[in-house]
């Protein structure tokens, strides 16, 4: 029962990847990208993980797509306005692509066998033992992490508020 | 019930919307003309495309949510175990807000919190 | 002391044993499935339709006129007369829209919404799914709305639906923040984001009393930014008619534009569920400190009763405000939340965790 799930999921998230790569619209390619999360959403809940399963849907489907979205409004991005590709880029992608197919190849190939985690605690992923955790032995990084948003909310005003009298 | 619910509700949801449409399909008459199908505006042609470039004023109130979206999952986990890690798990959280509300301080000072 | 007469497990465990003693195993599982879904859909159509007749009535009864009253007794026929008009109306293509989304866009927007009803308590042991962390999955679920909106906006390739859909996208992320810090400030309270957990901890006292005045200032601004989600008035620029003509539905019609319609009446009962888990106890009884015989006859009050009422009355209240209020500015309303509703949050945020710390509620 849970393998097929587990293979319906991967089949979907990457049949819905590949849709993201070729579909020629921006928004379609929004939509796939949206699907693919939500697939990715079901492989967290698989394992039992479901504040993270929820956090992806939140951050990545929710607001990163909306932005996403917004973003393609902005730039005024459609099927037509697709630059067209060079046969020279697509020779390039495709060198690109295949040397990074030629390393995980390689990496994976140094593996004998894929065992599974023993005694793993599966209730790790639960939402109390993470907030005990993040507060015990994590407290740096998540005081790191508000400066980090800092950062973040003042370089989007600087940039999106760059020139204000030429608007 | 678990997940199985989910993907109940799921079904339900899709197959609702789905059966509603095949049935209006069915029963409801259907005349096209190219007037009908042209887009509901105020009666005349429409001029220039809709697909048109938008303000940046939606994009930049669309980052800052996302800055504070992340914060609001950051806040989750203290949330639930608040009462448990007591007043130093609570000076962190004021910090951490402290410093988000920095920003805000600055995004509104800067005018990117005023519309146009 | 909740009374065992009203424990809906025990009615599902009946039903479950029932089952169990005449089918083989996965056949049980096929059945219930079936039956759950039934249930959801029927839910669904009833609640959409009260809905819309209240909302009727209540707008009729503010300007002083009778509302529906032609069909059937009280013009409780009307409703079910307006759908099966909408069932013979014609959806319409246009011929401008990107076909795909656009036909996408209302199952987005419906299976989202009614995804969002699985973890909500409608009574004693009366919930689909009593995941660990319910709270943050409606709101995660229900965040995935505006991205419907924002595709059908856009699909229809209709300048009216592009302004509205973009209108309400920013509307409702906005105010999804200030409703989020809301939750969590409840979420701090009861020390858990499971939908039964929060219930219950509510028994001795429901945490808009409890809780005092940090909780009622939660509470104002969690209504405040759930009407503004739910894009209705004095927040409905989305759709303002008399400047987008019907935002970003604008070019549905039919059964396409009836399911935009049921989702956002879905939702709203959703967020109205919401506020009534969190603020008003959901399904516990009133009781008042030592009046025991008063809390014993609350405690006979079925308690999916007392959450449908408690829901039907923050509906009202939302009902209430697009009759009081005149419509915002997208400036006044920007500003509403980004300096105003948010600092307010957040700092009753850290007060109500401080509270928590120092047990100053009751």
């Amino acid at each position: 029962m849970i393998a097929s799930v587990f293979y319906f999921l991967s089949f979907v998230s990457i049949f819905f990847a590949v849709m993201v790569v070729v579909s020629k619209n921006p928004v379609h390619s929004v939509l796939y990208l949206i699907l693919t999360f939500f697939s990715i959403a079901g492989h967290y809940l698989l394992l039992n993980a479901q504040f993270l399963a929820l956090v992806h849907i939140v951050v990545y489907a929710g607001a990163i797509m909306v932005l996403f979205l917004f973003v393609i409004m902005l730039l005024n991005l459609n099927a037509a306005t697709e630059p067209v590709k060079s046969s020279l880029m697509k020779f390039a992608g495709a060198i690109a692509g295949g040397s990074l197919m030629l390393v995980l190849i390689a990496v994976l190939s140094k593996i004998n066998s894929i065992q599974p985690a023993h005694e793993v605690n599966t209730q790790i992923g639960l939402i109390k033992n993470l907030g005990k955790i993040l507060f015990t032995e994590y407290n740096l990084p998540f005081e790191v992490a508000s400066i980090l948003f800092l950062v973040a909310m003042i370089g989007t005003v600087i940039l999106a508020k760059k020139n204000p009298h030429t608007s | 019930m678990g997940n199985v619910s989910l993907i109940v509700l799921m079904a339900c949801g899709i197959g609702f919307c789905g059966l509603a449409q095949l049935v209006s399909k069915l029963i409801a008459p259907s005349s096209k003309n190219l007037q009908k199908l042209q887009a509901y505006e105020c009666g005349v042609p429409t001029i220039g495309a809709s697909w048109i470039q938008f303000n940046v004023g939606y994009y930049l109130f669309a980052l800052i949510f996302l800055v504070f979206d992340v914060e609001l999952m950051f806040l989750f986990p203290w949330a639930v175990v608040n009462k448990e890690m007591g007043i130093t798990a609570f000076i962190e959280i004021v910090v951490f807000i402290f410093i988000l509300f920095l920003g805000l301080l600055y995004a509104w000072k800067k005018g990117a919190l005023k519309w146009m | 002391m909740i009374l065992s007469i009203y424990n809906f497990t025990l009615l599902t465990d009946k039903i479950h044993s029932f089952l169990s003693a005449h089918m083989s195993e996965e056949f049980v599982l096929t059945t219930e499935l079936v039956l759950i879904g039934l249930l959801i859909v029927t839910f669904v159509a009833v609640l959409a339709m009260v809905l819309i007749y209240t909302e009727r009535k209540v707008a009729a009864y503010m300007q002083l006129r009778e509302g529906p009253n032609r069909v059937g007794i009280y013009g409780t026929g009307q409703v079910v007369a307006d759908v099966l008009k909408l069932v013979l109306k014609e959806g319409i293509t246009p011929n401008g829209a990107d076909k795909l989304m656009f036909n996408l866009a209302p199952y987005i927007v419906l299976s989202t919404c009614i995804m969002a009803l699985a973890p909500i308590a409608f009574g004693n042991g009366l919930v689909l799914w009593d995941l660990n962390i319910g709270v943050l999955y409606i709101t995660s679920i229900t965040s995935l709305g505006v991205i419907g909106i924002l595709i059908a906006g856009w699909s229809s390739n209709n300048k009216y639906s592009m302004l509205g859909a973009m209108r309400s996208g920013a509307q409702i992320v906005s105010y999804e923040l200030s409703a989020g810090l809301c939750i969590i400030s409840i979420v701090v309270l009861a020390g858990s984001m499971q939908m039964s957990e929060i219930v219950n901890s509510q028994a001795d006292g429901w945490w808009i009393f409890k809780g005092h005045l940090p909780v009622i200032v939660a509470f104002i601004i969690f209504i405040i930014a759930a009407t503004a989600e739910l894009n209705r008035a004095p927040f409905d620029l989305a759709e303002a008619e008399s400047e987008l003509t019907a935002g970003f539905h604008t070019e549905y019609s039919g059964m396409k534009f009836a399911m935009f319609f049921l989702a956002e009446y879905i939702n709203m009962f959703v967020l109205c569920a919401m506020a009534a888990t969190l603020f008003l106890g959901g399904w516990m009884p009133f009781h008042i400190g030592h009046w025991t015989t008063f809390n014993n006859v609350m405690d006979y009050i079925p308690s999916p009763l007392w959450f449908l009422g408690k829901t039907f009355f923050i509906i009202f209240i939302i009902m209430w405000f697009r009759w009081t209020f005149p419509r915002l500015r997208v400036d006044q309303l920007l500003d509403l939340e980004w300096k105003y509703l948010l600092p307010i949050s957040m700092i009753n945020l850290l007060m109500i965790a401080l509270m928590n710390i120092l047990g100053w509620h009751f």
